[in-house]
């Protein structure tokens, strides 16, 4: 089913994006593109970013399959928003006004959102950046209106080992009415140091977007540049990208679980999926030198082979996870203490899911089932028949579900992949040429994109977009209605990344 | 199941890594770091609260391995806790975002004297790969010291939990020494 609004973004000039055409509407086409949104609810956002001359947004239409990125000129200083037909457009659209000082016409909130008022200018990835704004306001907050309420302000420093955000919890007794998230205190300006750049230097800032996703951010943006050089990696490149982003998704998903209950107290958990998740770090320290692979996945293909010992030092430590997996999966199921505090806490529907397409578990224990190694799929997973769990309840017990699941299917698939990893060279040469290029990887939390623009090997403009841009505003409706001693366990459940989104 | 778990636990000995000796140059070019004045008396124990001033997250996740059984960070003496109140160290990481430097001022300024600074990362250490952001403060050496005055570095992008814990360890040391 092509839609209405799919079809407008056709109508666009083409321009020479790969592996996706982009095409740039004019103001009327893009106005008109707003207009006919709420038509195609299939017609998914998965992000809005800009450049200097243009605003884009990826959209993927949910009922074929095309990926369609779409971009207009920024006339007199903006262009028309989206957020009234897509709600996750809200903080992208106020996060493009603070680094590129485009303003969304009509958009629904027009608050800043990285810009604190504490840079030294304004706009700084304008062509001419602003002065110095007026020293910093106290942050403005949606109004609250009723009986009773009082309002929880928590952060941006928060009482555990965890990233800076603000959280405003507005209650009514214990139960929380509205929850409203601040973040951009991480904001490192990453993109405006990425720029003129070469993509090798940039990837070390791609690595660094957020940490616990450093491979599949590493990928994303590898695959971006060979993109829009027009260059592959190497089939053996493409199998230990594999290896790695397995490895990240196992050790991410056990320290996800422990946390998740250690926040219901039970701390058992937490000392036995621990000590797996250490277990798996050291293998992935053994295998390529780095315990994150932090810098690991370069473009072009891999920064160095496997080492001796590698293989088997991973298949050790996922052979000790697949022993006790059962047991511990047995006794988070029949511990009713446990299941007392996640069993029906935190719901999302699948209707807000579809609305913000969100991925990852989050997405995929509230019925949805994408996943980017599927779809749009790279190398090396189209022939590895990837399972994707997907459960219906979308609380806090089926996104700890998922994570079971996911955690059983990558045993499988780096067994797979470390039984035919095929030999030949680790990485291409890169050509200093010019090209636009989009890149795409499944990191442990969702799908990551990644586009950049290239003129002659420098970046010219580029966009890292984390599946947590779908997931906070989600967390937001999550716990509505819930006591706010059970936030812990929705936030864990989610573990949004702080620093992804602040870029 | 949980009890099997722990009973079998106990007849196979912990998981928890005897602790690595600390070699002497470790200690001594750590402790030549620790400013003579910061080298006040706190005892065999150490409360250590962690702040994020702007990491990638990735310094935040070997800080939670310290805790896991294989390192298990509170058979040294050292714990962390929920306030800077509560703390005698502030384990800082990340390059220092502008965004954060007030919370960061405000925090150190909740730590009761005497207390010691860790920039932890390469990151606190210099800014790291974040060095000469508009987003960083960057003043003088750059990384979290552009804030609040810092006792001890320890570089890494992450460091390991071992380098954390040899660390960590060679102030309790110095301190107490
Ligand atoms: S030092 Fe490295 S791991 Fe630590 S916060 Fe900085 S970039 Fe991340």
């Amino acid at each position: 089913m092509m839609g209405p609004a799919s079809e407008i973004i056709l109508r666009g000039t083409e321009e020479p994006c790969r592996p996706w055409i982009r095409r740039t509407l004019s103001r009327e086409d893009w106005t008109a593109l707003v207009a006919a949104l709420p038509a195609q609810p299939g017609l998914a956002l998965v992000t809005l970013w800009a450049d200097t001359a243009q605003a884009h947004a990826l959209f993927v239409n949910e009922d074929t399959g095309d990926i369609l990125p779409v971009s207009t000129a920024i006339i007199e200083g903006g262009y028309p928003a989206l957020s009234p037909a897509r709600p996750a457009a809200a903080w992208l659209e106020r996060m493009v006004r603070d680094l590129w000082g485009h303003s969304a016409l009509g958009g629904t909130d027009d608050r800043p959102w990285l810009d604190h008022g504490r840079w030294p200018h304004t706009f700084p990835n304008a062509i001419r950046p602003g002065p110095m704004g007026p020293p910093p306001e106290p942050p403005e907050f949606l109004p609250v209106t009723g009986e009773d309420l009082h309002q929880v302000a928590v952060g941006p420093i928060h009482a555990g080992i965890i990233e800076p955000g603000h959280f405003r919890f507005t209650a009514q007794g214990e139960t929380v009415v509205r929850l409203e998230i601040r973040l951009g205190y991480t904001h490192k300006g990453t993109l405006s140091l990425m720029r003129s750049k070469s993509p090798r230097a940039a990837a070390r800032f791609a690595a660094r977007l957020s940490g616990d996703s450093t491979v599949a951010h590493s990928i994303a943006f590898a695959r971006a540049t060979e993109a829009a050089l027009g260059v592959e990696a190497p089939a053996r490149a493409n199998g230990l990208r594999g290896v790695m982003a397995e490895i990240e998704r196992i050790a991410n998903h056990l320290g996800d679980v422990g946390a998740i209950c250690n926040d219901a107290s039970f701390a058992f958990a937490l000392a036995r999926f621990g000590f797996h998740r250490e277990a798996m770090l050291r293998a992935a320290h053994a295998a390529f030198g780095h315990r994150l692979m932090m810098d690991a996945v370069v473009p072009g293909g891999v920064a160095g082979d496997i080492a001796p010992g590698g293989a088997e030092a991973i298949l050790a430590a996922i052979a000790g996870v697949e022993a006790e997996l059962p047991e511990l999966v047995h006794v988070y199921e029949n511990y009713s203490s446990l299941i007392d505090r996640v069993v029906g806490t935190g719901v999302i529907t699948r209707t807000l899911a579809d609305r913000f397409a969100t991925g990852g578990h989050v997405g995929r224990a509230a019925g949805r089932t994408g996943d980017a190694r599927l779809h749009p799929g790279y190398p090396p997973y189209p022939d590895l028949m990837v399972v994707v769990p997907s459960f219906p309840e979308g609380d806090v017990d089926a996104r700890v579900r998922i994570r079971f699941a996911e955690i059983a299917e990558s045993i499988r698939l780096l067994r797979l992949l470390l039984q035919d990893l095929p030999g030949g060279a680790l990485a291409t040469t890169l050509p200093m040429l010019s090209g636009e290029g989009i890149g795409c990887a499944e990191s442990f939390r969702g799908d990551v994109w990644h586009w950049l623009r290239l003129d002659n090997g420098q970046i010219a403009s580029v966009f890292m977009r984390d599946p947590s841009w779908a997931q906070w505003p989600l967390l937001e409706a999550a716990i509505e209605g819930n006591i706010i001693a059970d936030f812990p366990l929705c936030n864990k459940s989610f573990n949004c990344s702080y620093s992804g989104v602040d870029l | 199941m949980v009890w099997r778990r722990i009973f079998r636990t106990l007849a196979e000995g912990p998981a928890t890594e005897p602790a690595a000796p600390i070699g002497d140059a470790a200690t001594q070019a750590l402790a030549a770091q620790l400013d003579a004045a910061a080298q006040t008396r706190l005892g065999r124990s150490l409360s250590i609260r962690h702040m994020d001033a702007g990491s990638c997250n990735g310094c935040e996740l070997e800080i939670h391995a310290l805790n896991n059984i294989v390192y298990d960070l509170e058979r040294f003496g050292l714990r962390f806790v929920a306030s800077p109140r509560h703390a005698d160290v502030l384990l800082v990481t990340g390059p220092l975002s502008r965004n954060l430097r007030e919370a960061l001022i405000q925090t150190w300024q909740a730590t009761p004297d005497p207390k010691w600074v860790v920039a932890m990362g390469d990151c606190a250490v210099d800014g790291g790969v974040f060095k000469g952001s508009y987003a960083i403060d960057g003043t003088g050496t750059g990384g979290i010291a552009a804030g609040v005055p810092v006792d001890l570095k320890i570089p890494g992008c992450p460091p390991t939990p071992a380098a954390i814990l040899v660390a960590l360890r060679t102030l309790i040391d110095a301190n107490a020494g």
